[in-house]
């Protein structure tokens, strides 16, 4: 992995021999499942070669506070094109508004991008064409798997984070160390425990199963075969019981955290901040953790694809992947914004923007496929629908 | 359904009128009046265009649009929706448990909602309409349909701020040495319980009103005290009305996914389920969503059976 790392920047640097290094990648580091270099059977969509004139107009899916006034204003000044959003609250929703082909960027996460990219709804990207995607780039969002196919690269990333262990320091008085206190039924805190309201929290089960059961063999939690797929679940059904809610509206997670219904749980750092309360403290537990990572993807069909690689490239310089990282409160993408100012470094400091070492046990959202990421070809894995189906059982 | 047409009624017969401004042209000479005046049919389709537009067009088409996703299948790779025809998305409600047990807990928070809400209305509709005064009845009334005025998102985080853990419930309780039943399926049933009670309320008050007030001389008369009087007078007459309004609570109910999101902690209900495929997996949510299509029909034709819909 350390090998690898040092490899990469060499290639991105050496801007025309990126397709062959990534390509050369996939094959030799096949099975490392955080490096990316997976091959998967995906349609061929052309990429584009060369630069043209702008359309004068960008029509984007985001996440709400990637696309804000505060940085499109100047970009619509300095490239003609105006920036039209469409905010959207969900992966699968914004895999279901790519799909209308209305649109020409879509900033995805991990776990919305595979299932794009295997759609052929997107094109792989010209990083030629994005000056500012290059050496600045943290080493941690690189080549991943969740936007690197077959060696060619489809996203531009954006920022990251790690879903973490949020708890209520005048409750819980002994920081948790490990995930146990919210999976084991003989938690000290059971009936006040908060988790993920997701079938991709399938994956957070299977990242404390890696720790805990190492007999079921699971190295990736997004490559789970039908038996890892049922310990998964297992562990679930006994946290179902202990359990005082699920979240997926960020909002109620914070006020079941402020009302006193929660006080341990999953959690990110940016709804930590927004409580407000110096109380609630935040652990990145030592099984690891999964995260996100978000990246610019351009549609396979999209209208405005000039308009498009330029705000992918005005994004992504320092200064406004900077911004939308703060806005957003994740970790930027381009590690030379944490050099612009001492606002900044606190920033990146404070969200481990590069901290390698942080991220590298975080398991960032994957799509689960039939084939195994993990490297393992003997076995058949479980994919999303499945990891679907068996989320209901969960509840039930 | 019926009091759709009459609203059209008066629109139509204007817009003819309205021929041109200042221009009033006697009802037998204006060519249009006197074409719809000879044909009834064309009256009636008149009449009818729109709100049978509204009906087929939008509403039933879009059933029929789903109940058909329920036939497709979703590819397990990109989750793309492939038409076709299957069965095996019904195979999958069948085989999954945890489609029967979210069924049937759907089913019972819905009928207890309705319980409740009966509970509640036939007493105070009868306190309202017989034994308050002028001044408390009016302000039951407006207390009743105060909440009708809020909007349905705000009245559930509402909820949640009451039985929230350090919520107005649990510390109202606490002197007493008690706690309440934080999020869970009790909270859910409460929630809906607030959420739909005007609409069983106010039927019931208004039943409860129109009762004359010779039957319940007539009952004094031939010796029944208040209770026998309500138990075989007023419940019989109420009837119509409890089921016009249970048929709101049910069905109200039995497609809520909010409550069970917000208060319910880790209660599974048929909308939540729903809802979190209809993205991921249309052709299943589609399947899913004729489980509450089946229970509102089974509960239509049970009611039909009573006759009570006849009286309504």
């Amino acid at each position: 992995m350390k090998k690898k790392y040092m490899l990469l920047p060499a290639m991105m640097a050496a801007a025309t021999l990126v397709l062959v290094g990534c390509s050369g990648t996939g094959d030799t580091e096949n099975g490392d499942p955080a490096t990316g270099g997976l091959s998967i059977d995906v349609p061929d969509v052309p990429m584009m070669d060369k630069l043209g004139k702008a359309e004068g107009e960008v029509n984007i899916v985001a996440w709400s506070g990637f696309v804000e006034p505060a940085w499109s204003e100047q970009f619509t000044e300095e490239t003609g094109c105006a920036v039209n959003r469409r905010v959207a609250g969900t992966s699968d929703e914004m895999v279901t508004l790519m799909r209308t082909g209305d649109y020409d960027l879509v900033s995805a996460s991990g776990d919305a991008s595979l299932r794009l990219i295997a759609g052929g709804d997107v094109a792989p990207i010209n990083i030629d064409l994005i000056p500012n995607f290059g050496d600045d780039t943290v080493k941690g969002m690189q080549g991943q798997i969740y936007d690197t196919i077959n060696g060619k690269s489809y996203g531009v990333p954006i920022g990251r984070g790690a879903n973490i262990l949020q708890y209520n320091s005048e409750i819980v008085t002994e920081a948790p160390t490990s995930w146990d206190v919210v999976w084991e039924e003989d938690s000290p805190y059971a009936g006040e425990i908060i988790a993920y309201d997701a079938p991709i929290y399938i994956a957070d089960a299977a990242v404390y199963l890696m720790t805990h059961e190492p007999d079921l063999g699971i190295t990736n939690p997004y490559a789970l075969d039908q038996k890892q797929l049922d310990a998964a679940i297992e562990l679930l059904k006994t946290q179902n019981g202990i359990v005082s809610e699920y979240w997926a509206d960020p909002v109620a997670q914070i006020t079941s955290y402020a009302g006193g219904t929660s006080v341990v749980g999953t959690s990110w750092e940016i709804l930590r901040k927004l409580t407000e309360d110096e109380k609630f403290k935040s652990v990145l537990p030592e099984e690891g953790s999964t995260g996100w990572a978000d990246a610019w993807m351009i549609s396979d069909e999209a209208k405005n694809p000039n308009c498009g690689y330029l705000w992918m490239d005005y994004t992504s310089s320092a200064k406004v992947n900077g911004a939308i990282a703060m806005g957003f409160g994740m970790a930027p993408a381009n590690g030379a914004f944490c050099e612009t100012s001492e606002e900044a470094a606190a920033h990146c400091e404070y969200f481990h923007a590069t901290d390698e070492e942080y991220f590298e046990n975080v398991w960032f959202w994957t799509t689960p496929l039939e084939q195994c990421i993990d490297g393992r070809t003997d076995i058949t894995c479980t994919n999303f629908q499945q990891w679907t189906d068996a989320w209901l059982t969960v509840k039930s | 359904m019926t009091s759709t047409v009459p609203r059209v009624t008066p629109a139509e017969p204007g817009r003819v009128k309205t021929h041109g401004p200042g221009r009033v042209q006697p009802a037998g000479r204006n060519p249009l009046s006197t074409r719809l005046h000879r044909s009834p049919r064309l009256r009636l389709l008149g009449l009818l265009a729109l709100p049978l537009t509204w009906l087929v067009g939008v509403y039933i088409f879009s059933l029929v649009m789903l109940l058909i996703t329920a036939f497709w299948r979703t590819d397990p790779f990109t989750s793309k929706v492939i038409p076709g025809f299957t069965f095996d998305n019904f195979v999958r409600l069948v085989e999954n448990p945890a489609y029967l047990s979210t069924s049937l807990r759907t089913l019972s928070i819905a009928l207890l909602v309705t319980l409740l809400s009966v509970m509640f209305s036939i007493p105070l509709g009868i306190f309202m309409a017989k034994v308050a005064s002028p001044w408390l009845r009016a302000f039951l009334a407006v207390a009743i349909t105060l909440p009708l005025w809020a909007g349905y998102l705000v009245k559930i985080l509402a909820m949640r701020i009451t039985f929230t853990e350090n919520g107005f419930f649990n510390s109202a309780l606490e002197p007493l040495g008690l706690s309440g039943p934080g999020f869970s399926y009790t909270t859910v049933v409460l929630t809906l319980t607030y959420l739909w009670f005007p609409y069983m309320a106010l039927p019931v008050y208004t039943a409860v009103r129109q009762i004359p007030a010779n039957l319940f001389d007539a009952s004094a008369d031939l010796g029944a005290r208040s209770w026998t009087t309500i138990r075989t007078v007023v419940v019989p007459l109420l009837k119509p009305a409890v089921i016009a309004g249970s048929i709101f609570t049910f069905s109200l109910s039995l497609g809520d996914y909010l409550a069970a999101k917000f208060v319910g902690g880790s209660t599974q209900m048929i909308g939540s389920v729903i809802a979190s495929n209809i993205n991921l997996n249309p052709p299943i949510a589609a399947a899913f969503s004729v489980v509450p299509i089946v229970f509102v029909l089974v509960y239509l034709f049970a009611v039909r059976k009573t006759g009570a819909l006849e009286r309504m």
